[in-house]
């Protein structure tokens, strides 16, 4: 099991946190074509590589956070600096 | 007990404590520290059991935890590993896979008809005509492996531990010791476990020293703080050095699932010895070095008379000195002077000769082969690693492990005893000094540690000398053909056979023979099947490589993974109450409520006529404060909030960014920036962890602090036309003068002498009803208060069904019930709660984009019938046909209609009131419902409820 850093809690296990998927920003949902906000909600890149993505420390401190994570090795690397109030990776 | 040897020094039983215990019936004596195995053969019962498919006897092959064919019945407990179960007092053996006896078993014929139960025989006999399958799968069933399981078996208590140690050391043998020793005294946490039942690996059947060295090993490894558990399997290694365990010695716990995270893996795992392949190796009587060696040293067991040793290993001189110390007749057959053996035949029970690759034969009553080792990489495996075939010491090697997984011991090459442990003590330091990096490095990375001092240490580099490695002649398999996998029964004529069919990946071929795939998971197997399969491809070992061992390293009972569950039961400040109240408990996700107190048709009627309380602390609470809550609201509701007064109630639907309905309920303004927020009771977590991503993620700036409250106030709803003046008669503080407390408004203040109590005027029932949430602590009080104050006015608790039955006569639809994975708002009739003028709002777009589309229609429904009560999910069809135009989604009998009456959800050709619907009942009967008007069966101009 992934040892997850949360920015608070430090590396925890991934049971102990929300998976929220690839990280991808919201379309303006005034402006955005419905092609625009389908590929938001559903499509999603799945690369073999380094993915940005999303976490939720739901057992812990509830921090929202993203961090990138290597889809074949496991690797995870810049999560938010400890104590960061920001939710976005260190990169 | 003809078979025991004298005494002898290395022994492990207690020959001062006999055991009794039972063996198909008869009854026989053993010692304390016997195996099941090591007493049936003191007492000259060498047959254990019977092959899977072939149904040939079989006995003890290794004598230790892998013995692929002496898994027995204890008792009411299947597959129990003979060669490794301690034997106990009163222990009722018997043999298992059997049909009918032991002695006679009519599956034996298939040896006669073999040619048809070659490899992949299930796949292909069986196949044609489907039909069939379900005759064959009852005669393959009897031929199925495995012992009986009694359903009537209390259940045992299975424990489990989590634990983060430094550094986990897999296998107790001298470098496995040495290096937990070694790493804690570097100053690391360190737990070491071993597989068999007791620490100490192969130097246990060796020499007076070996074990006196193993003594010492084990002293100075608890005088250092390691804490050994014996009998215990490392099962899996994970990302991240998630490491499982089995513990199977603890006092209380049948089993323990340890879950420890590590910082560093060394494995130790030893070597396990490979049978050789020749026609007649399953014959009782032909077995490894190992098993020689353990039976005479370990439990003082005299396994034949007259033996040959095939010999390629120190391990086989071995075996053959300490069988001509037993008094055993010995001829060697040195496999390092080319000499092997190519067959042994015998009766059906015992081997009594032996074919040499010479000729000329031998006749003997024990076959003992040492032809060399498997490296059992299964957990450098899990860990990424791939071994690399060696053909000069004719065995795999660890590859390149990631830097928390350090493998030392035999598994990693050969040694004298103190070589080894040398090479253990390196591999500890090394252990523990990764160790502390990683530790520093979780410290460090942990906002609310201490603060780590220095820069994070450098990842200590493996300087250790190596191990080296003893030539070894390759021994595979012998001119004739033999058993490859002695659990599956699969030989490597079917191997043979297998690749000839043109199954060329050694992956495909396992699966398709299940060769390794059986309770040894291939730790005796997989090397032979490997080198039986380049020997047919004309290929090398290293080219066809080996199968990926996979989790778990040995087979783990469903016990040990069930185990104890930590899913905590959440019960309102008011339980006892209900529990001493005849209340018929319900499950409703994690929270215990009371169904009913015994007459739940009778509790609605009270609450129509008089006045009723129910406990509704289950539903979800959060606690809002900021200047920003109005944005919050807006955001993720789909009605407006911008300017809800201060004292009112508002309801409101949440969607998902899909525009499916998400949650609904009530949300109070209580002060300028104070607002209280419900949820439903399922949504109550995910509405949660909703408000929070909105406030971290897309509005991080908006100032709102949100507090779940929903345990810290227990809830109570008194509904019915005396909730007023029942609720009066508990407050001072508050005016409920329906002209100053309306529907829809909220008031804050004191109830039956509790403060900080909150009241709201809704009607999920339909009836003049209030809702109060109150300080946890005193909700019994409150709920005792309100009982006892109200009984000249009939007051009476209900339950969830009373409140359940009462929603439906309204028609209030619920989300997750009425509502489905698809439903979006104008399903639920909801349109008017739509505010798409708003800047933004989740799941709006896709809200406006249903709005353009057929969407079905949630329409309440009465059956013609008034006494036919259709069951929830009944299919809706179109009348004369089997198309399917819609489903009940609720469904009650009305005690205060006394008829049934219906939620459903139609396509919207049938939506319009009065149109007459065919339900398709359980039992394939069609009925005719109406669509009615209004939602609400009762009271649908909400005269009740304003009042």
């Amino acid at each position: 099991m992934l040892f997850v850093p949360c920015p608070n809690c430090g590396p925890r296990n991934a049971s102990d946190m929300s998976y929220g998927g690839e990280a991808h920003s919201r379309p303006d949902p005034k402006a955005a074509s419905q092609k625009e906000w389908r590929t938001y909600l559903y499509l999603r890149d799945n690369p073999s590589g380094w993915l940005k993505e999303n976490w939720y420390c739901s057992s812990g401190c509830r921090k929202h956070f993203q961090l990138e994570r290597h889809t074949l090795t496991g690797e995870l690397r810049n999560p938010p600096l400890p104590g960061s109030k920001t939710a976005g990776g260190g990169s | 007990m003809s078979h025991r040897l004298p005494a002898g020094s290395g022994e492990v039983i207690d020959r001062s404590k006999s055991i009794s215990f039972s063996w198909n019936g008869k009854k026989l004596k053993g010692f304390q520290g016997d195996t099941i195995a090591s007493a049936l053969m003191a007492n000259g019962e060498h047959i254990m059991g019977r092959s899977m498919k072939y149904k040939r006897p079989r006995g003890v092959l290794t004598a230790d935890f892998w013995d692929p064919n002496t898994t027995v019945q204890v008792g009411d407990e299947p597959n129990v590993r003979a060669g490794h179960r301690k034997l106990a007092e009163g222990m009722n053996v018997s043999a298992q896979n059997v049909w009918p006896s032991l002695k006679f078993d009519v599956g034996a014929a298939n040896g006669l008809v073999g040619r048809y139960l070659t490899a992949g025989f299930y796949y292909k006999t069986f196949m044609k005509p489907a039909f069939m399958w379900p005759k064959y799968e009852a005669v393959l069933a009897k031929f199925a492996p495995g012992g009986k399981v009694d359903l009537g078996t209390p259940h045992g208590y299975y424990d489990k531990r989590y634990m983060h140690p430094d550094v986990v050391v897999a296998g107790g043998g001298p470098a496995g010791l040495s290096a937990a020793t070694a790493a804690a005294n570097a100053g690391a946490s360190v737990i070491l476990l071993d597989h068999e039942n007791a620490a100490g690996g192969h130097l246990l059947w060796g020499s007076d020293e070996d074990r006196a060295a193993a003594a010492d090993l084990i002293t100075a490894a608890e005088a250092a703080g390691v804490e050994i558990l014996e009998n215990t399997t490392v099962t899996g290694r994970y990302e991240d050095n998630w490491i499982s365990i089995v513990q199977r010695s603890h006092d209380i716990s049948m089993e323990r699932l340890i879950k420890a995270r590590a910082k560093v893996l060394v494995v130790a795992a030893g070597t396990i010895e490979r049978p050789y392949v020749f026609a007649g190796n399953d014959i009782p009587g032909v077995m490894t070095s190992g098993a020689v060696r353990r039976l005479i040293n370990m439990y003082g067991v005299k396994p034949g008379t007259k033996a040959v040793v095939l010999t390629a290993n120190e391990s086989g001189d071995g075996a053959a000195d300490d069988l001509r110390r037993a008094g055993v007749d010995v001829t060697v057959v040195d496999a390092r002077e080319g000499k092997t053996i190519a067959s042994a035949s015998g009766s059906k029970t015992r081997v009594s000769k032996v074919g040499l690759s010479d000729g000329t034969s031998i006749e003997c009553d024990l076959v003992v082969t040492a032809v060399g080792w498997t490296a059992p990489t299964s957990l450098l495996n899990m860990a990424g690693d791939r071994p690399v075939y060696d053909p000069a010491a004719a065995r795999f090697f660890p590859g390149t492990p990631p830097d928390n997984v350090i493998a030392t011991g035999g598994i990693s090459g050969d040694g004298t005893r103190d070589e080894l442990i040398a090479h253990g003590a390196a591999t500890g330091e090394l252990a523990a000094a990764r160790a502390a990096a990683t530790r520093h490095r979780i410290q460090a990375a942990t906002a609310r540690a201490e603060a780590v001092e220095g820069s994070e240490p450098e990842l200590p580099a493996d300087n250790r000398t190596p191990l080296g490695r003893d030539a070894h002649p390759e021994l595979h398999r012998s001119s004739t053909h033999g058993i490859v996998d002695y659990s599956e029964d699969v030989g490597s004529k079917d191997l043979f056979g297998a690749a000839a069919e043109g199954f060329d990946s050694v992956e495909l071929i396992k699966r398709f023979t299940t060769a390794t795939m059986g309770p040894s998971q291939g730790k005796l197997e997989t090397v032979n099947t490997v080198a039986v399969l380049a020997e047919a491809r004309g290929e090398t070992i290293a080219e066809v490589g080996t199968t990926v061992w996979r989790p778990p390293y040995a087979p783990v009972t469903l016990g040990a993974l069930g185990g104890r569950i930590f899913e905590p039961v959440r019960v309102s400040s008011i339980q006892p109450w209900h529990e001493a109240n005849n209340s018929t408990p319900i499950l409703a996700g994690q929270w215990v409520r009371p169904e009913h107190y015994g007459d739940p048709q009778g509790e609605v009627r009270n609450t129509r006529t008089n006045v009723g309380i129910t406990d509704v602390t289950p539903l979800g609470k959060l606690d809002l404060q900021g200047p920003d809550v109005p944005k919050l609201l807006s955001q993720l509701y789909t009605n407006k909030w911008m300017k809800l007064p201060i004292g009112s109630v508002r309801y409101g639907i949440m969607c998902a960014e899909d525009g499916v309905v998400l949650d609904d309920g009530v949300t109070a303004r209580l002060g300028e920036e104070h607002y209280l927020m419900t949820t439903t009771s399922s949504g109550a977590g995910t509405i949660w962890n909703w408000v929070e991503n909105w406030l971290q993620t897309e509005h991080p700036d908006w100032q709102v602090h949100c507090t779940p409250v929903t345990t810290g106030l227990t809830s109570i709803n008194i509904a019915g036309p005396n909730s007023r003046e029942l609720l009066g008669r508990l407050v001072d503080d508050i005016d409920l003068d329906p002209e100053g407390f309306k529907y829809m408004q909220v008031r804050t203040g004191t109830i039956a002498g509790v403060e900080n109590c909150i009241v709201w005027r809704i009607g999920f029932t339909g009836e003049l009803s209030y809702e109060i949430h109150v300080p946890s602590a005193y909700g019994l009080h409150v709920w005792n208060t309100l009982l006892e104050k109200g009984k000249d006015l009939g007051v009476a608790p209900f339950g969830l069904e009373a409140q359940r039955v009462m929603r439906l006569e309204k028609g209030h639809f619920i989300v997750g019930q009425d509502t489905d994975g698809l439903s979006k708002v104008p399903t639920t009739g909801m349109i008017s709660l739509l505010k798409l003028d708003k800047d933004d709002w989740a799941g709006m777009t896709e809200t406006a984009w249903a709005l353009d589309a057929p969407y079905p229609v949630i329409v309440a429904v009465q059956p013609t019938d008034p006494n036919v009560v259709p069951e929830e999910a009944c299919q809706i069809l179109r009348e004369g046909t089997k198309e399917i135009v819609g489903r009940i989604t609720s469904s009650r009998y009305s005690p205060t209609l006394e008829r049934s009456i219906c939620l459903a959800q139609v396509s919207q050709e049938f939506a319009s009131p009065g149109t007459t619907l065919t339900v398709l009942l359980v039992n394939g009967e069609r009925i005719t419902a109406k669509v009615m008007e209004h939602h609400a069966h009762f009271d649908p101009e909400g005269e009740r409820l304003r009042g």
